[in-house]
C-alpha cells in the first residue's frame, strides 16, 4: 500500500473505510499505521484506493 | 444459456468505479459501459477549480486502452441511452439495442437553467469538460463575472473567477449561500470567506432576467438593479438524468427510486451516484446525493449486487462532500437537518472552526472549516451513531 503524499489532500475517506490502517495526521495527510495487511483486508484496501478523492493511494500486489 | 453481460449506463466516476468493481470481483462476461459525452471517464471535481485557474488537461481517469483492453470494456461513448425496456432486458442507444443480464444505471445530472434564460453568448452552466473549457476561455483580468446561485459549484467558480483576476459578484435568491448544505448559521460563516477574498456576494436577490442581444450584457435583479456582465454562470443546481427511463415503467421521483441495496423495481437493474434515490438505513431518510465519494462507492457498490445479487449489501453511508474555497476547506459529513448546531472549535469569523449537529440524542453531522484530521473522526462517529455527548467528549479530548 503506497501513498502519493503529493497527491494527498487529507479527505480521510481511507480512514473512514479502515481506521485502523489509514489516518489523517496533524500534517493534514494520510498517513499508515501498518504496512501489514492480510488478504483478508484486499478490498477494504481496494475501495479506499477506488473512492480517494485524489486518487492518492496505490496497492501493488 | 445467454452469457452474462453487465450493461453500465453512464461514463462517469460512478459508471467507471461500477465497471471496476465487477471486474474485480471476478465477473467474466461481457461489459458495456454507454456514454452521452464523447470524452473519456473524467473527474469532475477540478473542473471548477484547477481547471479554470491553470491549463491543464482534462483529469481523465484511465487512457482508452486501459479501458478496452484491462478491463475488457465494450465502450460506446457520445452515444446516449435512450430507453430502457426491462421485459426484454434490453438498453436502446438509439435505434440499437443491448441486452443484459445485470444493469447499473448512472447517467448522473445535468446542469439546471434559469427559467425562461435567453440564449446568449456568454451566458454558462457548468457541468462537463465542454462547459468548463468554454469558461476558461473566457476568464481574464477584468472581466466582469455574475455567478448566479451561492451553492458549492457557484461558490467555486467564483473563487476560480477572482484568482484570474476578473471582477466577481455572486447573486443568491436564499437569505445565505451554502443554506441547503449546511444550514443558515454556516452558510453566512462560508460567505465570509468571499468577502475576505474580494468577492462580492448579495443575497437575498432574485434575478428578474438576463439582458444582452447577442452576448450577455448583464443581469437585472428583482430589486431593479442590473449588474453590469461579461461573462454569466449559472450554478442554480442540477436535475437528475432520467428523462430517458420514460416509458420504462421505473419509478422515477427526484431520481429513480431504489431499495437500500440500490436496485430498482426491474430485475437485476441497479442505480447509482447522483440519480439514485434510496433509503439510507444509517438516518432512516430518503436520499439522493451528488458528491463524488457516494459515486464512487454507490457505482462499486450497485455493480457488486448487480452482479451477486445473493450477496447483496445495503448502502448504508455518511454523506461526505467538500469544497476547496481561496485557500480553505470546507468539508461536511452527515446531514444538515438539525435541532442544534454547536461550534466546538475556533469561531465563525476565523479560518478555522468546527461545529457539530445534533438530532435527538445524537450527532448527525459535522461541518469543518480548514478541520481535515477532525472531519472523518466524526464521520465514524456519525457512521455507528455515536450520542452527543460522546462526540463532544471525543472532540473536547
Amino acid at each position: 500500500m503506497h501513498i502519493d503524499t503529493d497527491v494527498c489532500t487529507g479527505h480521510g475517506v481511507c480512514e473512514g473505510i479502515r481506521p485502523d490502517i489509514f489516518e489523517v495526521g496533524d500534517d493534514g495527510i494520510a498517513h499508515l499505521l501498518t504496512e501489514e495487511f492480510t488478504e483478508e483486508d484486499r478490498q477494504d484496501l481496494e475501495d479506499a484506493v477506488d473512492q480517494c478523492p485524489t486518487q492518492a493511494l496505490r496497492l501493488e500486489r | 444459456m445467454t452469457e452474462e453481460r453487465l450493461v453500465v449506463v453512464g461514463a462517469s466516476l460512478a459508471g467507471l468505479r461500477a465497471v471496476e468493481a465487477a471486474r474485480r470481483k471476478g465477473f467474466a462476461g461481457k461489459i458495456t459501459l454507454i456514454g452521452a459525452e464523447p470524452h473519456l471517464p473524467y473527474d469532475r471535481p477540478p473542473l471548477s477549480k484547477e481547471f479554470l485557474t491553470t491549463d491543464a488537461e482534462p483529469a481523465y481517469f484511465r487512457a482508452e486502452e486501459a479501458l478496452r483492453s484491462d478491463l475488457g470494456v465494450d465502450l460506446r461513448l457520445g452515444t446516449p441511452a435512450t430507453a430502457l425496456l426491462p421485459g426484454e432486458r434490453v438498453v436502446a442507444v438509439g435505434d440499437e439495442e443491448v441486452s443484459y443480464t445485470a444493469a447499473v444505471l448512472a447517467t448522473g445530472a445535468t446542469a439546471r437553467n434559469l427559467r425562461g434564460a435567453p440564449d446568449l453568448r456568454g451566458v454558462h452552466t457548468l457541468r462537463g469538460i465542454d462547459d468548463a473549457s468554454a469558461i476558461r476561455a473566457k476568464l481574464a483580468p477584468g472581466v466582469r463575472v455574475v455567478v448566479i446561485g451561492a451553492g458549492f459549484i457557484g461558490s467555486e467558480v467564483a473563487c476560480s473567477a477572482r484568482r484570474r483576476g476578473a471582477d466577481v459578484t455572486v447573486v443568491e435568491a436564499a437569505p445565505v449561500p451554502l443554506v441547503r448544505a449546511v444550514g443558515e448559521r454556516l452558510g453566512a460563516a462560508c460567505s465570509a470567506l468571499h468577502e475576505r477574498n474580494g468577492t462580492l456576494v448579495r443575497c437575498g436577490a432574485g434575478v428578474e432576467s438576463i439582458e444582452g442581444t447577442e452576448s450577455v450584457e448583464g443581469v437585472r435583479l428583482t430589486d431593479g438593479t442590473t449588474l453590469p456582465a461579461d461573462l454569466v454562470i449559472v450554478g442554480v443546481g442540477v436535475t437528475p438524468e432520467t428523462g430517458w427511463l420514460e416509458g420504462s415503467g421505473l419509478r422515477v421521483d427526484d431520481g429513480v427510486v431504489c431499495d437500500e441495496n440500490l436496485a430498482t423495481d426491474a430485475p437485476g437493474v441497479y442505480a447509482a451516484g447522483d440519480v439514485a434515490r434510496w433509503p439510507n438505513p444509517l438516518f432512516g431518510q430518503q436520499m439522493r446525493l451528488e458528491h463524488w465519494t457516494t459515486a464512487a462507492e454507490q457505482g462499486m457498490l450497485a455493480a457488486r449486487n448487480a452482479i451477486r445479487p445473493a450477496e447483496a449489501k445495503e448502502c448504508a453511508t455518511v454523506p461526505y462532500f467538500w469544497s476547496d474555497l481561496y485557500d480553505s476547506r470546507i468539508q461536511f459529513v452527515g446531514v444538515p437537518e438539525a435541532d442544534e448546531i454547536a461550534v466546538v472549535s475556533g469561531d465563525l469569523a476565523s479560518d478555522s472552526f468546527l461545529a457539530l449537529y445534533r438530532r435527538d440524542d445524537l450527532v448527525i453531522g459535522a461541518l469543518g472549516l480548514n478541520q481535515r484530521r477532525a472531519v472523518m473522526k466524526l464521520r465514524q462517529m456519525i457512521g455507528k451513531r455515536a450520542r452527543w455527548d460522546e462526540a463532544l467528549a471525543a472532540i473536547a479530548s
